[in-house]
């Protein structure tokens, strides 16, 4: 079993951290799947080192004015703008 | 639609000629079509219209074809059985009360059902293939870079591929070659597919043809399965093609290490999904963070927030190079492995899924059996090489695949190794 038993209260840690609410009883689920998940990843420790070969090259174009969405259209999915802006909740 | 193989049908007219003219083509519901709703199989997208069209699209519609639905598939293309859509499954019109596979079942459906000539899928693990194999049809998972990736909603990009599904292979190669080719807006394409002819290739002449069999990809698979996948090879011998056994020590890992990489790219980009620009927002009371956890708690269901939480966990201080740095050192021998076995050989073949296609609900309670399942697709999109899968025959009544890897950019040959069979 793995060496980093999964807690309930480190799920919900991990559930803050990626901005995700969970119920209770998806915290009680997700720590007891976590744990058979997370020491069926642990057997990663038996891979053994490997060179890789980076064979990557950059990709660049002129940075130049092209088309793009119009305003209007960058905000059509937004559940709330205001004057031309979209419109979040309040930061604290 | 009860069978659950479209999420919104609509008809999306394409040019008056052109290589595709008359032809149908279903799109699954993670690729961006414009004016026309694209959910993602998420609630969290539910409302969803984009602005714009992806560029496999664009190239759909000036090759003549018409769009006639957006098909289901699993939330983000976060499953092996098209059960974890929000909007309820998709049957398999190849087996009854059986799942049609993951993630890209509606596209698999959709065709093999015969509601559209065509279909696009997208493939991180074996998205394409194994909805191909369990409702018997053809899928292909193109060499990453092939085909452009702009305006298909991200999950795991490093891994994933656009691909074609049909009834034969023949008809996945032409919509290949309408699909593939460099895109000044998608900086990983690359040119060679950009005047390619891979219909040509789909001539089933495997005269002289070198396959290697994984042998580790195919002694567990359950055993009606192995039986079909032998015949096939049996019949591809009798017309000239020879095979040998081969050993790939690194695929016994590279479940953990596929999962671990989906995973943590997947806490990164469905960051994006906040409520405020686009998709659902949650009606709370609270600040930024309240807020947006709300949402995400009410717009994604179990599997993308168990996802979304093993990946912020493999990627978290103290963890990353336990669970992350390990398995992109998985990932790097997956692909050597993979090389040294294409030195000796033309394609490998094994089966596609090891088992034939679940009841519905099976999987769902055990995401870990789930994930194994994939053992046989995900090595491929680790080493970003190109794949087949095509109809083998039959276990029980049930639809068996058999899957060709090919040498990076060498579509042609896993093509031509497929079409000697469908």
């Amino acid at each position: 079993m793995s060496d980093t038993p999964v807690d309930t209260d480190k799920v919900r840690h991990v559930a803050d951290l990626a901005r995700v609410d969970l119920d209770d009883d998806d915290v009680d689920r997700f720590a007891e799947q976590f744990a058979d998940i997370l020491a069926y990843f642990e057997t990663l420790d038996e891979v053994p080192a490997v060179e890789r070969e980076a064979d990557l090259a950059n990709v660049m174009r002129p940075d130049e004015v092209r088309e793009s969405l119009s305003q209007e259209e960058a905000l059509e999915n937004a559940a709330e703008t205001e004057d031309g802006y979209f419109k979040g909740p309040n930061v604290s | 639609m009860s069978d659950g193989i479209f999420i919104t049908e609509e008809t999306i007219e394409g040019a008056d000629d052109g290589p595709l003219a008359g032809r149908t083509v279903a799109v699954k519901d993670n690729i961006s079509t414009e004016d026309v709703r694209t959910t993602c199989g998420s609630e969290m997208l539910a409302d969803y219209v984009p602005p714009y069209d992806a560029t496999v699209v664009e190239r759909l519609t000036e090759a003549g074809a018409t769009i006639v639905g957006k098909a289901n598939m699993d939330e983000f293309g976060m499953g092996s059985t098209t059960e974890t859509s929000a909007f309820g499954p998709t049957e398999n019109p190849a087996a009854e009360g059986r799942v049609p596979g993951g993630s890209s079942g509606g596209s698999a459906a959709a065709v093999a059902a015969g509601e559209a000539d065509l279909a696009l899928g997208s493939d991180t693990g074996g998205s394409v293939r194994n909805p191909a194999a369990f409702c018997g049809v053809v899928g292909i998972k193109p060499t990453y870079g092939l085909v452009s990736r702009y305006g298909l909603v991200a999950y795991a990009n490093s891994l994933e591929q656009i691909g074609p599904l049909a009834p034969s292979v023949d008809d996945a190669a032409e919509l290949l070659d309408v699909i593939a080719g460099e895109d000044p807006r998608d900086a990983t394409t690359r040119d060679e597919g950009t005047d390619s002819d891979y219909a040509a290739a789909a001539d089933g002449d495997v005269d002289g043809l070198e396959i290697g069999v994984p042998t580790n990809l195919v002694d567990g698979a359950d055993e009606g399965v192995v039986e079909t996948f032998w015949s096939a090879l049996d019949e591809l011998e009798d017309r000239g093609a020879t095979y040998h056994e081969v050993e790939l020590p690194s695929v016994e890992h590279a479940v953990e290490a596929y999962y671990v990489i989906a995973m943590s790219e997947a806490s990164s980009n469905l960051a994006r999904f906040d409520g405020v620009r686009y998709g659902h927002r949650a009606d709370a009371e609270g600040n930024w963070n309240e807020e947006f956890a709300e949402t995400r708690k009410e717009g994604f269901g179990e599997e993308v927030k168990r996802r979304i939480l093993l990946g912020t966990y493999a990627l978290s201080a103290g963890y990353h190079d336990k669970y992350y740095k390990k398995a992109q050192d998985a990932r790097a021998w997956v692909k050597q492995d993979f090389d040294e076995a294409l030195e000796d050989a033309d394609v490998l073949a094994s089966p596609t899924m090891p088992v034939p296609p679940f009841e519905r609900g099976e999987s769902l309670d055990d995401p870990l059996q789930m994930y194994l399942a994939d053992a046989n697709t995900v090595p491929v999109n680790l080493a970003d090489l190109p794949a087949i899968s095509v109809p083998a025959g039959e276990t029980d009544g049930l639809p068996v695949g058999i899957h060709f890897v090919g040498s990076a950019f060498d579509e042609e040959t896993i093509i031509r190794a497929g079409s000697a069979l469908a």
